[in-house]
């Protein structure tokens, strides 16, 4: 409607009604032509960075892969490639990524859920502004600050508890995970939630549901694809984490057999050893980097789905 | 409230199984909440008794030096101010002008739909991965080596999004009746742009701000590889044109490589405390202006 009145505007303002002005109009119809070239290269930007990092992800990551080649790559299941005859077989990283995420999900996806159906739906206006405070604090906490308090508790605790060697584990990093992951689970849980039509849950309390019958058995089916959209976001932070990750995690390439390991993810593999790496070894860091793109590009995927199916 | 009063009205009492359920399921959530909460004030009050007293006027004020074995932190906060800046003064064109073109010029529906996908993508790419790609693209083919600059231009690309969003949503906001006033009295686009749409998101753009500014304070992973870790004190010019390492950068190297505790416990009170800051400042905006449009 907006951009029909634009063009009637336009018709009018080129009527000839002073042909004095027809020369200054013409500059000012060139200036509007340029002003919106210009915007419609800001726009572009965003694409062109896209385009950017995937093209660049794949010509940096392609070549080690072909001299690896594609199964050794994914599936070898050692990873030695400082060792005098390198080994590069990402399944270690693959796998413990997986199990990393699935298990934060564990943890974060029930306690997120929970305090997004209480503060959606349960809490009194008091009790919900600090929840929302916290969780936007819980967001801003920066992940280095998570990995150093991850550090000198969990780590340490991890030990002590199970009277093993080392605290830092795939368990460690399990926890940091689920904690980062909460603001996203939450948030996004909390908006689907709201935008529950209140018809059904009226429908439901009139039927003689109590109030948390209806939150859980009416208004959560109804927000259910907009919860799992929450879930996958939560998933895509996890599995993207680096340096929280990498200082609790150990790091050493193991595979995830359990839960108190010493492991690497994709992310961290690529993190630590990028600052001394050369030749094949670096290469093949790049093509860590284009697996964990992958995962991630699919994640995307699945959350744009869900939340257009969320719209509808 | 009043669904309460109306089964209770009902006379039959609820079954053991629903009252079970109930009960199981209001414990789980206040429990869930409190966990929650508690994590958060556990993680702030952890962090701020480690940390405070570790800051002194000293430590802020000077830079690190082997051979007195001093530690100093001033450098990693200049650092992080200059890359704030830069990031911000180059991100705030491009992602309000984004914004701009998505809802005042895009006619096509398609591009339009394009950049909104590149835009979610881009926000669900992993810091680790711009880390890489800013590497291989700002310090290796633009060669700008490993700077600060580098560092700042690959944090451009990660919050555009987010200035991008605010900016649109903010623009939504401007009254249609405000850009046909003024179209009505003859004014061409670009001059109803500056002068009517422009000024009446600033709220949102002033949003975007502090949003990005929380997110770059907090990065680490992405500028390990494109600004590096060097502490040396610089001006701005020269600073932004050689490596350094920000606030996070500096409490990673020190907690993790040298295990200086303390230091880094030091600088995480000061990002917890920053967090805070721009935390308020959102919301403090946010009101402010709510106030103001009435």
């Amino acid at each position: 409607m907006y951009i029909a009145q634009q063009k009637k505007i336009g018709r009018l303002s080129s009527l000839p009604i002073v042909t004095d002005k027809r020369k200054n109009m013409n500059r000012h119809k060139n200036l509007e032509s340029i002003v919106q070239l210009i915007f419609l290269i800001l726009g572009l930007v965003t694409i062109a960075s896209v385009l950017l990092i995937t093209i660049y992800l794949i010509i940096a990551g392609i070549p080690a892969i072909r001299e690896i080649g594609l199964v050794d790559f994914l599936f070898g299941d050692e990873w030695a490639s400082t060792a005098a005859e390198p080994k590069y077989g990402i399944l270690p990283f693959i796998l413990t990524s997986i199990y990393g995420t699935a298990g934060a999900m564990v943890i974060g996806v029930p306690v997120g859920f929970m305090t997004a159906v209480f503060t959606a739906k349960v809490a009194p206006p008091r009790v919900r502004m600090v929840i929302e405070e916290s969780v936007s604090l819980l967001a801003g906490i920066p992940s280095v600050v998570y990995g150093l308090v991850g550090m000198l508790i969990l780590v340490p605790g991890i030990r002590k508890m199970f009277d093993i060697p080392d605290g830092a584990s795939l368990l460690a990093a399990i926890i940091v995970l689920a904690i980062m992951t909460l603001p996203s689970i939450i948030n996004v849980s909390i908006t689907a939630l709201e935008a529950v039509p209140k018809e059904y849950e009226e429908a439901s309390l009139a039927l003689g549901a109590t109030e948390t019958e209806t939150f859980f058995r009416v208004s959560v089916p109804a927000a259910k694809s907009g919860i799992a959209a929450a879930v996958v976001l939560g998933v895509g932070r996890a599995i993207g984490e680096a340096m929280a990750v990498m200082m609790v995690s150990g790091n050493a390439p193991n595979m995830p057999d359990s839960l108190f390991q010493s492991v690497r993810f994709l992310t961290t593999a690529v993190a630590s050893e990028m600052s001394y790496s050369s030749g094949l070894q670096r290469q093949a860091l790049f093509s860590i980097a284009l697996v964990l793109f992958l995962f991630i590009m699919l994640i995307n995927a699945l959350l744009n789905f869900l939340m257009k199916h969320d719209k509808e | 409230m009043d669904a309460s009063t109306n089964t209770n009205q009902i006379k039959k009492p609820l079954s053991f199984k629903r009252k079970a359920y109930i009960g199981t399921m209001s414990f789980l959530m206040w429990l869930c909440a409190l966990i929650t909460c508690g994590l958060v004030v556990f993680i702030l009050a952890y962090v701020l008794f480690r940390g405070l007293p570790n800051l002194s006027w000293g430590f802020v004020s000077t830079a690190p030096s082997y051979l007195s074995g001093n530690i100093g932190i001033l450098p990693d906060i200049l650092n992080t101010v200059y890359i704030v800046l830069a990031s911000l003064i180059i991100v705030l064109p491009l992602g309000v002008g984004a914004a701009v073109y998505l809802t005042e010029y895009a006619t096509n529906k398609k591009l339009a739909g394009i950049i909104e996908y590149a835009a979610e993508t881009l926000s669900g790419i992993p810091s680790i991965i711009y880390g890489l790609v800013g590497m291989l693209f700002f310090c290796q083919f633009c060669g700008l080596q490993t700077s600060l600059l580098a560092g700042a231009l690959t944090l451009v690309i990660m919050n555009l999004p987010t200035i991008m969003r605010t900016a649109q949503e903010s623009l939504k906001t401007v009254p249609q009746s405000y850009r046909e006033g003024a179209f009505g009295l003859g004014a061409g686009k670009w001059r109803v742009i500056r002068t009517v749409v422009l000024p009446n998101c600033i709220d949102g753009i002033i949003t975007g701000c502090i949003l990005s500014t929380g997110r770059i304070l907090g990065e680490s992973a992405a500028l390990l590889f494109t600004a590096g870790f060097a502490h040396a004190v610089n001006g701005l010019w020269k600073g932004l044109h050689s490596a350094g390492a920000t606030l996070t950068v500096a409490l990673y190297v020190y907690a993790k490589e040298q295990g200086e505790f303390e230091v880094a416990f030091g600088i995480a009170a000061i990002l917890v405390i920053l967090a805070l800051i721009l935390n308020l400042a959102a919301r403090m905006v946010g009101a402010y202006f709510k106030k103001k449009r009435g």
